[in-house]
Parts: C-alpha cells; structure tokens; sequence
C-alpha cells in the first residue's frame, strides 16, 4: 500500500515548507514533494502603486534580503526612467550588494547551515543550532557572528538601518558615503578577511570530495549573470546558461530579454511556480542559481585571492559541481570574494562622490530589472501607464528558479536514507538539508531555533492516516 | 482688548478673549495633539483630535473660543480614550501602511499614533481601493492616504487662492476633489505651487518621484508665508 511521510515544518529557512515522501507498497520512497505553503500576493497588490514606491514596497518581500529586492526593484525603474544612473551611485549600490552577500552567506552558513554537518547531522536537535555551535566552537561561532554583523553594518551605514533600508531608488541613490563610514569599511575589512580565511580553511579540511556528497549529486543546468570575459558578477552582467559539464547552452542574452528562454509553470500542490528554461521544457528544462550556479557559469572571480580559492575548489572537483553540498563551499567563496570586490570598490576615489542620483520622468513604459541576490538571480519586471502607475509585476526569486532542482535533491536523499518505511530524525534532517543547502527564502521570519517541531504523517494511499511521528 | 482668567488643567491663566482654547493652551505650553489645524490656515475642527474637556463637555479646542472662568482639562481619561478611538478610526478608514509610504518618518498621522499610545486597531479596517491619481507632472495623490483634514482645500483657498482643492461627497465616500471631480492633471485652476503638497499631514499628497521615508514636505511653510506678508 502507498504511503506518505510530511516533514512539517522544514526548520531553520526562511520561511514556510513542507516535504511529502510517498512511499510504494514495500515501504521505499516512490516520490516527494517540495512544498511552499505560502501565499504572499505581492505581484497582485503591487497594481495600483506607484514606481517610486516600487523599492520600499517589494523591500517587505522579505527581511533577510530586502536589499536584494531594493535594488532588482530600482534597476527597473530605472529601465523605465531610461536614466544611466552617476558611476557613483552605481558603486554604492554594488557595495550594498557585497554588503548583503556577506550578511546572508554568514547568516545561511554559521547561522543555519553549520550546526547541521559541524556538530553532526545525527547530533542533538535542541543543541544542533548556533547555540550549540557556540558550546563546540566559541571561536568560529564568535568570528561568524562579527562576519555577519560587518555585513549588516555595510547595508546600515549606506541605507541607514539594516532591515529595509530606504536608499536605493529609481535613478541611483539618495544619499552618498560619508568620509567617515568609507574609513569605517577599511578599518573593519581586514578582519573579515581573515575570518574568512580561516573559515575555508576548517570547511575544506573537515570535507574531502566525498564527504561533499551527503546531500546528494545531480545534473543540472546552471544560470546566473557574468560580466565580460566570463568573470563572476553580482550587479550588472549578461545571462549564462551552462550544462553539468561547463559547456555554454547560453551565453550574452540580454537580461531585460529574460522571457525569451524562462518561463514559469504552476503545479496545484505549491504556491512555488517552476521556472524553466524554455528550449528545454518543463520539468527538462532545470537549471540552479545561487552560489554553486554563480561559480559554475563563470570563470573567474577576478580579484586574487578567491580565484585562487576557486581553483582549489575546482581541483577537488569537475568544472562545474554538481553535489548539492557545494552550495556550502561555494557559499564561503563568494564571501571572499565580496570582501576583495569592496576592497576594489573603496580603493576608487569616486566612490565618494556626491552625485549619486538622476531624475527623470516616465521614459519608458516597460522595465526589467536583474542582479543577482545571494540566493541566486533575482528579477522584477514592471509594466506602467504613462503617469508611472504599475499596471503589471513580474518576480522571479531566486528559490523559485531553485525549485525544480529542490525537489530532485530531496527525492534524491529521501530514496538514499529511507528505505523500507524506516524513518529516523536524523534521517529526515538530512532531507532538510538538501533543502537547506539551497538557503531558500521563503519569504518570512521564522526561526526555530533549539528546537526542530517536525511532524511526520505516514498516509495510505486512501488518505488515510496510518501513524504520526512528532518531534518536540 | 479683554482680559479674562481661566484655567486649564488646574493651572491659573490669564489671557486675551477670542482665543481659541487650542492658542491658550499652546502659548502656555501645555500640548494638545491636532491635525487638522495648521497655523496660519483657518481652523474648521475637522479632524476632532483636539478634543478638550469644558465643564464635562467635550469641545475642540481649536474652534473653541476661551471665556472667562472656563475650567479646561486636557488630558482626562474620557479626552484620552476619545482621542485614540479617532485616531483608531482614522486609521482604519484609509490604507495606512507606513513601510513603505513617503512620508515614513515624518507622518503626522504616525506622530499621533505613537504619542497617543495607539498599539492596535479596534476597529474592523475599511481597505478602501482608490485609484493613486498621478496625472498631476509634479505631485500625485493617494486618496487611500487621505485623512480629509482639509488643509490642502484650505491652503489652495485661502493661500494660493487657486480654489483648486474641494470636498465631494459625504460620509465614508468623502473625499477630496480637484476642480469638478476631474484628474488632478486636468485642473485648469491649478496653479502647481505645491502647497497642498507641504500641507498634507500624511503622504496622501506628495511629490512624484519621491521614494519611501523621503519626506520632502514643510507645513511651516504657510505660517512663514503669511508672516512676510503681514510684514509688507
């Protein structure tokens, strides 16, 4: 008899899932399902608003990265401002990027991820957090934390606070860098850096290519933004589409051309569209964005020391990884990385410049705009009337171009570590972190921290419910 | 002019008759919340935040005139809990949403609801749908965001006296208007001075092109114009 296990809720992501695994008659995985059970409106409620509220609006998306949102949501206006914005307003914008990349990548591993394969996927869930963390290594607990807080100081001493900063707007942004705070990044740098450092030093030392395997490997296509001659990018870029083995699918397409070759399909057991490459299909049609997707479409990094960390990590693996867990690795890369491209940035006088801004009226009645959020390629897509008034928005985020492949790592741990109807906590953690490893936001504040309340609902295929498994 | 004695929250005050309660209050220092009234515009009593105690009746304070042995209390447990359900309907009757409005930060509205200790709604929201008029080149409004204070039918009338601004309708479907009811952009009497813009107390009416929390409004402005003109 068919039966199904929930895992409900999936802890420490942002937000609200559920996974379904049904099993078949001998009690092995059949199947599973990623589930968002979410419904937040925004494309709909955003009709009727103005442009220029555009960025403060879609900024409540999300408080773990509202500065992702701000600024897909100013370049659009921008396209439709059809203003160049100053060079300087440009490097700010940049610098609040790096700042959110830092802050998210720190939070997602330290904060969320770490407890899980640092303390033992089996260990203690009321320990098995950065609590515990702190317990085991005061150290790199303390060190993660201050990476963290340097990130969110970035996005507070540009936008003036740290959760939805109003600061990035149509046309550039409001105010400029005071001499003060750009000593204030250089002084604090370095520690970072070396934080950092150290860092990708214990993760590689603790996980050899194998070890990377425990959430699973599969192919994939991969998508993200590069910049000229390949090189990772964050901010501007074109879009790149490689296959598992780094051969080009993609490559130069126009960002603001998006709905060429994505499209979203809908299924009624989620909220969670599906993004797709078109040529390709759908469910054919997978690809991953994010951090493993960044550094596998590009070539480089550009600045020193992260290309030398990337070649490194390519050498423990093929040119492009496929092993969910990298995510992780690749995570910790991009950190290194957003710390030398501040370094670039703050090196270059301009960026104190004081015209940060230009003021236009409606140019355009259609813009799109795409960076790149640390979970992947974020894109927002306006249509106005001619008085600036949304008369349609698009969001493609990040989680929804991973949710093709979440499903498929999840459906891939659940047949590797359930078998014949077994089913321990340890086992269903893993399944979360498959999910986990993708850093999904899932556009809320929940945290569950010291505690993992999973329920687990073993259904016959009638419907009927056969046993309940609860973890307090 | 007459002097008269009264006192206001049992303090002694001599002052001028045909003052309004509200001028007395303020000159002595004593706070009395408003949004309604603006110095420098005529005070209509509006928005009945003003709300004072006169011998056991509630009156507002800015139309209010003092007279002599007038016994006024401010701030009574009745003056406190009918100022906040005022303001409670307030909220509830527009679309109030401060994170991403304008005028974050520098909201009379919002003032009013932090210094009134206002935590929740009890009220049933009324989450009207008007449409944003942003027809105007310079300035939109959001009727969603309107009060109906009238400061902007005032200014436009007494100030600027472009007789741009008016009220139409009556009860929850007031609101206000531009010349005949047409799109702001099509008010031939509109002479584009944005005083209505500095006026507003909320971000019903702002300048276009502003983002969140960028509060680009000056309601001193009125008493600072009409200063230099009695100086002429």
């Amino acid at each position: 008899m068919e039966k199904q296990i929930h895992i409900e809720p999936v802890t420490r992501i942002e937000g609200h899932a559920k996974i379904t695994v049904f099993l078949d008659d001998s009690g092995d995985v059949k199947d599973a399902q990623f589930h968002v059970t979410e419904l937040r409106g925004f494309e709909k409620f955003c009709e009727g608003r103005t442009l220029w509220e555009m960025p403060g609006l879609t900024a409540r998306i999300c408080g773990i990265c509202p500065v992702s949102h701000i600024l897909a949501s100013a370049k659009a206006a921008d396209a439709i401002l059809a203003v160049r914005i100053p060079k300087t307003g440009e490097m700010l914008r940049r610098m609040m990027n790096l700042g959110q990349f830092i802050q998210s990548h720190a939070l997602s591993f330290f904060y969320l991820s770490a407890p899980d394969f640092l303390l033992g996927w089996d260990f203690d869930p009321a320990l098995r957090n950065v609590v515990g963390l702190v317990q085991a290594n005061p150290d790199l607990a303390r060190k993660g934390i201050r990476l963290r807080a340097f990130g969110q100081e970035v996005i507070s001493r540009l936008g003036g606070k740290r959760v939805h900063p109003s600061w990035a707007v149509p046309g550039g942004v409001n105010a400029p860098l005071s001499v003060e705070d750009h000593q204030w990044f250089l002084d604090n740098l370095p520690e970072c850096k070396d934080t950092i450092r150290e860092t990708i030093d214990l993760f590689k030392t603790s996980f050899d290519c194998e070890a990377r395997g425990v959430l699973g490997e599969f192919d994939s296509m991969y998508m993200g933004l590069v910049a000229p001659g390949g090189k990772w990018e964050h901010y501007e870029g074109l879009i790149r589409i490689v296959e598992q083995d780094g051969s080009i699918v993609v490559d130069g397409h126009d960002p603001a051309r998006y709905s060429d070759i994505i499209h979203e399909a809908s299924e009624p057991w989620t909220y969670l569209k599906f993004p797709h490459y078109v040529p390709r299909g759908y469910p054919d049609g997978m690809y991953r964005v994010g951090p493993l997707g960044r550094v596998n479409v590009c070539e480089s990094f550009g600045t020193p020391e992260a290309d030398a960390a990337l070649e490194e990590f390519r050498a423990t693996a093929s040119r492009c990884s496929g092993k969910v867990f990298d995510y992780h690795y690749t995570r910790l890369l991009e950190i290194l990385a957003s710390i030398e491209r501040m370094e670039v940035l703050l090196a270059d006088e301009r960026i104190l410049d004081p015209r940060v801004r230009a003021e236009a009226g409606i140019n355009q009645l259609e813009g799109v705009g795409i960076h790149e959020a640390p979970r992947g390629t974020l894109i927002h897509h306006y249509k106005v009337d001619e008085n600036g008034i949304i008369e349609k928005a698009n969001f493609i985020v990040s989680t929804g171009h991973n949710n093709l492949a979440m499903n498929c790592a999840v459906k891939q741990i659940a047949k590797k570590y359930i078998s014949k109807g077994n089913v321990t906590e340890g086992i269903l953690n893993r399944i979360e972190g498959g999910i986990r490893a993708y850093d999904p936001c899932l556009s809320c504040s929940v945290h569950a921290v010291g505690q993992m309340p999973i329920q687990v609902s073993i259904v016959d295929t009638e419907g009927k419910l056969q046993r309940t498994l609860t973890q307090e | 002019m007459e002097t008269i004695k009264l006192k206001i929250d049992g303090r002694d005050i001599t002052t001028e008759a045909g003052k309004t309660i509200l001028e007395v209050a303020t000159e002595n220092g004593i706070r009395i919340p408003t949004l309604c009234h603006l110095d420098g515009l005529e005070d209509v009593g509006a928005c009945r935040l003003c709300i004072v105690d006169v011998h056991g009746q509630l009156v507002t304070s800015c139309t209010t005139q003092v007279a002599a042995d007038m016994e006024v209390l401010t701030q009574t447990k009745t003056v406190k809990e009918y100022r906040r359900m005022i303001l409670e309907l307030l909220f509830a009757e527009g679309n109030h949403v401060c994170s991403f409005c304008v005028s974050n930060g520098g909201c009379e509205l919002q003032d009013l609801a932090c210094e009134l200790e206002m935590h929740s709604v009890r009220v049933p929201y009324a989450y009207p749908r008007n449409r944003i008029d942003a027809t105007h080149p310079q300035f939109l409004i959001d009727r969603d965001r309107c009060v109906l204070c009238g400061r902007c039918v005032r200014v436009c009338a007494e100030v600027e006296g472009a007789h741009t601004w008016g009220f139409a309708e009556r009860g929850s479907a007031a609101r206000v208007i531009t010349d005949l009811a047409v799109d702001w952009g099509a008010a031939e009497s509109c002479t584009s001075c944005g005083k209505c813009v500095d006026v507003c107390p909320t971000g019903a009416i702002v300048f276009k092109g502003a983002s969140n929390a960028e509060i680009l409004k000056d309601p001193d402005l009125v008493a600072r114009l009409i200063e230099r003109r009695e100086h002429e």
